[in-house]
């Protein structure tokens, strides 16, 4: 396994104006995405977001209500899953409980008619590629929850796919198992010269993976691009709230995000201080609620007075320095510079 | 675990070792022991003599390779045992995976279930002779039939033959079926399906090398049922088959209303014997255990 045979990136997809409806209920709505050939895209959004469908939808266990998907070029609107040179990886990994892991990595090959010994040969080599090779005899149930998910990820690969989809890849794995299989994943994918579609809900993942993020929000894609795009210039208060660490404030007019690290917090009887250089700091009076400490500094949770909660990220340094309590009055600060206007408003 | 502990599980199964040891195993000895007895045509009497299992297989050998009476008879039970067996197997597999796989509904689904137990709504005799006004030289169906023109005469094989037995089993046996496969395909995950259509199996690629191996253990519980029923019966096979065919079981009723309890027990452990040979080659390929 190695680039394609010459050499060049693959799995180029295209959706063109894709809908789904259920029953009336739409559930994905005009989706129009370009992820080019060899690329890691995340598609992140809350539950019912409609990524899981869009999934499905590319890997043909949903079929579009309208729209075209294309992929190396080619409409695969229509066609069955197998005949579109995609690969699912089911979040649950859908092992075959009754087959050994070569016989599971071996199966689509087995489907296609393969023989006996040239399918496991191979099942064994990917095997190999997922450093599984010890344990090819064994039943699924016998297996970790990380070695299930590496025989899935062989079992997926071997029918040497142009896209690899995957459902919530992550989701089954212990927190310190997810980031090793996290960094597994993206030098696989670079090595493959693939492009991986991975669903996830957590934009953590999506940041740490994706050379394209794709943020969808009730059937539609709220934003997309690179993980900095999302993250430094977030196009609605939806995305700033759901990438996080950003504070979406409602300035009347408009609305602006600051991340948290960029917002400040004094006490307001230390309002003054703003004077050392720092003129035209955009400040907001607050209520501290809550304080917690964040091993890399303490987030600070603060109410305005119009209710709205805002969050502050201080170094250990700053916060000690500022003398922060829970329930004291406090003035919020960031500079404009680090204002991000924001469209449609702080809803 | 401590000793107390271990005491405490014997104790909680010892009510169900007292139900089954009175009324399964007691019988069962006594079965046993009086297969050995001797009789004569108005007494029975406590021997140990193999008279009696001699009796069962008179002739067998002497006339081989002729059947004697007792093969035929086994033949014939086996013969009604193997084709029941596999319609119920065909009908009972459909059915439990139309229910399961194809209905998304549970209610639905549980109302179809519920429909599949009609047949036990009323008693197995009445059903049975149920069949005769509808089955019969001028029940419905040779009316409709002949009425239809689509023969002239009404047909006789239509009841008191091997087919109004095999339907009446089918009929009766089906639901024994699809309860165990049913259960067992209730268990596979979706997802396998799904990930078995991905890897780009047909329709019936699933069905072989994923539905069909991994509801092998309600196949081997619903065959069980069908074969013990089947193997052991007497009642159908007498009033379907009009009292003409012969099987295993009614060898034994008749020695019992002649009172000729040794032989007829004889006959029992030997069917007993048959039918735990049959089951015992069922589990050899599916592990029940799984399914417990």
């Amino acid at each position: 396994m190695a680039l394609g045979e010459d050499g060049e990136a693959r799995g180029k997809v295209e959706f063109v104006r894709v809908s789904k409806a259920y029953d009336g209920a739409i559930a994905v709505h005009d989706v129009d995405l370009r992820i080019p050939a060899g690329c890691y895209c995340c598609l992140l959004g809350p539950s019912g977001c409609g990524k899981s469908t869009s999934l499905r939808m590319l890997a043909g266990h949903e079929i579009a209500t309208s729209g075209d998907i294309l992929l190396d070029d080619r409409n695969v609107t229509l066609l069955p899953p197998a005949r579109r040179s995609t690969s699912m990886m089911f979040q649950s990994y859908a092992l075959f409980p009754h087959l050994t892991v070569a016989e599971n990595v071996a199966f689509a090959l087995r489907m296609r008619g393969v023989g006996k010994a040239e399918r496991l040969g191979r099942a064994r080599e990917m095997l190999k590629l997922v450093d599984l090779s010890a344990l090819s005899e064994r039943r699924p149930a016998q297996l970790s929850g990380g070695q299930q998910q590496r025989v899935a990820l062989a079992r997926a690969l071997i029918t040497s796919p142009s896209v690899l989809l995957l459902d919530e890849p992550l989701s089954a794995l212990d927190p310190f198992l997810r980031l090793r299989v996290r960094a597994e994943l993206k030098r696989l994918q670079k090595a493959l010269g693939i492009s991986f579609v991975h669903v996830t809900h957590s934009q953590d993942e999506a940041l740490a993976l994706s050379d394209l993020v794709v943020l969808m929000n009730a059937g539609r894609i709220e934003q997309q691009g690179t993980a900095e795009d999302l993250f430094s210039r977030p196009r609605t208060a939806f995305v700033a709230r759901f990438i996080g660490a950003h504070n979406v404030i409602d300035l009347g007019d408009r609305a602006v995000a600051v991340r948290t690290d960029r917002t400040a917090v004094l006490p307001a009887s230390g309002v003054s201080r703003f004077a050392d250089g720092d003129v035209g700091r955009m400040a907001r009076p607050a209520v501290v609620r809550a304080v917690e400490y964040a091993g890399t500094g303490f987030a600070v949770h603060l109410v305005d007075e119009g209710g709205a909660e805002l969050s502050a990220l201080m170094s250990e340094g700053d916060f000690h320095r500022a003398a922060i309590g829970e329930g004291e009055s406090v003035v919020a600060s960031w500079a404009p510079a680090d204002a991000h206007a924001l469209e449609g408003g702080a809803i | 675990m401590t000793i107390r502990a271990r005491w405490t599980s014997y104790w909680q199964a010892t009510p169900l070792v007292v139900v089954l040891g009175i009324f399964f195993v007691l019988p069962l000895l006594v079965m046993l022991a009086v297969s050995f007895w001797t009789y004569t045509g108005y007494s029975i009497a406590p021997a140990f003599v193999t008279d009696n299992y001699r009796d069962a297989f008179d002739g067998c050998a002497s006339q081989f390779p002729t059947l004697c009476t007792t093969f035929r008879t086994y033949a014939s039970t086996l013969k009604f045992c193997v084709i029941v067996w596999a319609l119920t197997l065909v009908i009972g597999f459909a059915i439990a995976y139309y229910l399961t796989f194809m209905i998304r509904s549970n209610t639905v689904r549980l109302m179809l279930a519920l429909l599949c137990t009609i047949p036990f709504w009323t008693s197995n005799v009445i059903r049975m002779i149920s069949w005769i006004p509808l089955l019969g030289r001028n029940g419905l169906v040779n009316q409709a039939l002949v009425g239809a023109g689509f023969i002239h005469q009404p047909l006789d094989w239509l009841l008191y033959s091997d087919f109004s037995v095999i339907l009446a089993f089918v009929h009766i046996n089906t639901v024994f079926m699809i309860v165990p496969i049913a259960n067992s395909m209730a268990r596979i995950d979706r997802s396998l399906v799904e990930a078995a259509y991905d890897s780009g199996a047909t329709g019936w690629q699933t069905l072989r090398h994923v539905i069909i191996p991994l509801a092998k253990s309600g196949i081997a519980i619903g065959s069980i049922f069908v074969i013990t029923v089947v193997m052991g019966d007497f009642i159908t096979i007498g009033l379907m088959g009009g009292q003409q065919i012969a099987s295993a079981g009614k060898v034994i009723q008749t020695q019992i209303s002649a009172l000729q309890f040794p032989i007829a027990a004889a006959n029992a452990i030997v069917l007993l014997a048959v039918v735990l040979m049959i089951i015992a080659l069922l589990v050899r390929f599916i592990d029940i255990r799984k399914e417990l």
